[in-house]
């Protein structure tokens, strides 16, 4: 199959080989089975922070396949220095970066630095940022570091992500830190397949349901007529019957294939982070998972939430939060004398990564069970008309389309949907939670989008689907307040308006039903202005939209201190607003961070000039 | 700061330009593109060889094996289609075999357009004859998730026919599945020599539960009963076939 998404399926350097034998000598012996785990990540942790991180300038790293030891089984690896997740970036605020990136693979590569504010053209994206390191090429990535919080990097060139090429990045302050801690650990949650890129990817074109083994069957069916009556149940059916939708499709990618990964380590690995009882630990969480949404909690710690995206932001005390492909959320626990697990759940719970907070190593704590798999719901399918300002109670999909804005200010509806050119007159408002659902317009993107959302509504303040109901609190994206007022307080003057689309049958995505292929032409930024930009998720799915090269301020509510993201995660058939200052001037990638629905056309470049 | 070693390629778009404060516009990397690589691969053709029926039915005098294979080679859009249906009567040496090559085109989310050729062959205990057609059909999901193929064929005599397949999933558990199925065909102008008569020609419903061992490898056992009506009845009995058959079938479903 014509697929080139993947490494060359070259055989085993040699140097590869050795570590092939290093693992295989150390049968049955637990150290041996990590693997090509970093350091920092191997059990017991190192603990301190900064202890097996990379730093000074310049740094050196090298990409290069390895032999990857995941459950004892060997896998081919892309990683970096060696090692999956690599070594811990170090970089000091106020200072110049150099890091030269070294291609030891058959096929060209390149590093990308998830989050970070700099030139266009060390922003690591083959087509465009650059042409991509070429075999045996050294590229030197030099750019002032404007900025601190805890980020990521990865590779932005075909499935060198999925086979293990990503690495945290931490970047210390000039100054102090508005909260307090004594301990620093990163827990970077990953997915690792033994599948190649591109046969994840076939499987996706032949059957998009492949790896979905919690479908609803004949006795899903008997159970919820017994629990919400047979009618309910037939009307439930009917209704995902009657869109062609899958109501259980809630990760493209399940635990069928993957083994989710806590610093490289499986769950019988147990990545362990040690600390002193009473000590204030941070957390340092990345999602670097390819196509996994996890949902992470400490049972019996409550996580204090400090920085998102590498932002401060107001101290939010939680029990749960849900963390997407591209995001970082740091966390102050402050754990007791004994050991606690820490449990990232996959969202649609086939599988879950696991490590413990522990005094002392060799220690572990209950895991609690997995919960079960969610069903999508009306509101996720773009039906759910509470609040719908519409006379009578007639609601066809062409009333709906025809009906007026329920708000002021959402004069856009009447638009072509999913233009990306500049709206005239009066722009719509913020995406508030809480705010007025809006009707899709009558733009039904075509053969590449197989739904829209007919009722597109804010939904900020919810936790996620299957998240919420268990008696203890989850974050939303509703909760985050920036410390510092946000630097631009202009009112956008502008808005885009994107949305998110797919045709999950034939497993293909895009913005506004086009592919990037079909749309090469980048949405234009007037260099300097406040825009707004509106982002619909017209599928049933969430997507983490991660724009390059600037901060998304989130319209939640929070006013001047509304946060910053790079990567915000939109729920199915929300309706959401960022604001951005566009005084990045150059090309800019945007795209769905799961990435098998970026490497089919969900994606697009921005242009500020 | 230093800058590093030799041998480093650093190119040109790479030179950094960190001097760029505010109300300097920079423009970095606007025009050097020629050369670079397309971001994503989204235009890749893809392909998929389903054996949709690859059955086996044994009884006393009655020794049958049944196909249906389709695949496809394309993009997201537009795909060449290959088709192949037939059975084959070992104990009475009588079958058909039926191939189209079609082009399809998606108009709908869930369905495809496709047109193109179809080559018929039957074979009896007296001779074997062909004949060809134009195809135009539809191939898809219709609303509540079963999958459709219908078809309208024109002979090379201008004789014409159709034929419809509706096939739904029900998953009993994640592995176990049962598939009923329902096939007709019907033709508007008698063609004597095929055994086809004016009208419906005949319905076939079955029912198979497959166990699919892995996605792409489901062995299954089903039953079937195919039914002919009318002038075809007529013409079939001629040729020594019975009206209706019921059949136990053995089989299995694989794709690639």
């Amino acid at each position: 199959m014509p697929i080139t998404l993947s490494v060359p399926g070259a055989a085993i350097p040699s140097m590869v080989r050795r570590d092939l034998l290093r693992v295989a000598g150390a049968t049955g012996l637990l150290m041996g089975l990590t693997g090509s785990a970093p350091t920092y990540a191997q059990t017991p942790a190192a603990g301190a922070p900064g202890l097996a991180s990379i730093g000074g300038s310049p740094i050196d790293l090298v990409i290069e396949k390895v032999a990857f030891a995941v459950d004892g089984r060997i896998g081919s690896a892309v990683a970096m220095n060696r090692t999956v997740p690599g070594p811990v970036i170090r970089l000091r605020e106020g200072e110049d970066a150099v890091l030269r990136v070294t291609n030891r693979l058959e096929e060209t590569s390149s590093i990308h630095w998830h989050g970070l504010i700099l030139p266009p053209g060390m922003d690591g994206v083959p087509g465009v940022s650059f042409a991509g390191i070429r075999p045996g090429e050294t590229f030197v990535y030099r750019f002032p570091v404007r900025q601190s919080g805890t980020y990521w990097c990865h590779s932005h060139s075909g499935g060198q992500e999925l086979l293990g090429l990503y690495a945290p990045l931490i970047i210390d302050p000039a100054g102090p830190e508005p909260f307090r801690y004594t301990r620093d650990h990163v827990v970077m949650l990953s997915d690792w397949s033994f599948e190649p890129p591109e046969q994840l990817l076939a499987h996706m074109k032949s059957l998009p349901s492949y790896y979905n083994y919690q479908q609803r069957t004949v006795s899903e069916f008997f159970r919820d007529a017994r629990r919400d009556g047979l009618g309910a149940a037939v009307s439930n059916r009917l209704d995902w019957g009657r869109m062609l939708m899958d109501p259980t499709d809630i990760s493209d990618l399940t635990g069928d294939t993957y083994r989710f990964l806590m610093n490289g380590l499986a769950v019988a690995d147990n990545w362990t982070g040690l600390f002193r009882p009473g000590e204030a630990v941070r957390l340092r969480f990345i999602d670097a998972g390819a196509m996994t949404v996890f949902d992470v909690r400490i049972p019996d710690l409550k996580m204090t939430v400090v920085q998102v995206h590498g932002q401060n932001v107001k101290p939010v005390e939680v029990d749960e939060l849900r963390i997407a492909p591209g995001e970082t959320y740091d966390v102050i626990v402050r754990p007791g004398n004994r050991a606690y697990t820490v449990f990232a759940e996959a969202s649609d719970r086939s599988g879950h990564a696991r490590g413990t907070l522990a005094p002392r190593p060799g220690m572990s704590a209950a895991v609690p069970p997995r919960r079960p798999r969610p069903t999508r719901t009306m509101a996720d399918m773009g039906m759910d008309m509470s609040g719908m300002a519409m006379g009578g109670g007639a609601m066809g999909a062409d009333a709906m389309a025809g009906a007026p804005p329920a708000a002021a200010g959402h004069g856009g509806m009447a638009m072509p949907a999913g233009n990306a050119m500049p709206m005239p007159g009066a722009i719509p408002g913020p995406g508030l939670p809480g705010g007025p659902p809006v009707a899709h317009g009558p733009d039904t993107h075509g053969v590449g989008s197989s739904s829209v959302a007919m009722v597109e509504r804010s939904r900020l303040d919810e936790p996620g689907l299957g998240l919420g109901g268990d008696g203890w609190r989850v974050l939303t994206y509703a909760d985050l307040r920036s410390v510092a007022p946000q630097p631009d307080q202009r009112e956008p003057g502008r808005a885009v308006e994107l949305h998110l689309t797919g045709n999950m049958e034939r497993y293909m995505w895009s913005f506004d039903g086009k592919k990037y292929s079909e749309a090469p032409d980048a949405v234009r930024f007037r260099y300097g202005e406040r825009i707004r930009m509106v982002l619909v998720n017209d599928t049933m799915m969430e997507h983490p939209i991660h724009l390059h090269g600037m901060w998304m301020e989130l319209e939640n509510g929070g006013g001047p201190n509304q946060p910053r993201l790079h990567t915000v995660l939109v729920k199915p058939s929300e309706r959401l607003t960022v604001a951005i200052t566009a005084d990045e001037p150059g090309r800019w990638a945007m795209h769905c961070h799961l990435l098998l629905h970026m490497e089919m056309g969900m994606f697009r470049v921005v242009e500020v000039a | 700061m230093t800058m590093p070693a030799a041998g480093v390629a650093v190119p040109a778009a790479a030179a950094p330009n960190p001097g760029g404060g505010a109300g300097v516009v920079r423009l970095p990397n606007f025009a050097a593109t020629a050369g670079w690589p397309s971001p994503v691969n989204d235009k890749q053709f893809n392909s998929f060889l389903l054996f949709d029926l690859l059955e086996f039915t044994r009884a006393p005098n009655f020794e049958a094996a049944r196909w249906d294979i389709v695949g496809w080679y394309g993009g997201d859009i537009e795909r060449a289609w290959v088709k192949t249906e037939g059975r084959y009567n070992a104990a009475r040496r009588v079958g058909d075999t039926d191939l189209q090559l079609l082009y399809g085109r998606l108009i709908s989310p869930f369905v495809d357009f496709q047109a193109g050729i179809r080559y018929e062959q039957q074979l009896s205990r007296t001779n074997t004859r062909g004949r060809s057609f134009a195809v135009v059909g539809v191939q898809g999901l219709v609303p509540y998730g079963a999958e459709l193929e219908a078809a309208v064929f024109v002979s090379q005599n201008g004789d014409v026919s159709a034929r419809a397949t509706v096939a739904q999933n029900i998953l009993l558990t994640q592995r176990l599945i049962l598939l009923p199925r329902f096939e007709f065909n019907a033709a508007i102008q008698r063609a004597a020599r095929y055994e086809v008569g004016a009208g419906l020609n005949d319905i076939e419903i079955g029912v198979r539960l497959r166990y699919e061992i892995r996605r792409e490898f489901a062995p299954y056992i089903g039953v079937s009963w195919l039914r002919s009506f009318g002038q075809t009845a007529t013409l079939r009995r001629a040729e020594g076939e019975d009206q209706s058959i019921f059949q136990v079938v053995t089989g299995i479903r694989m794709w690639f």
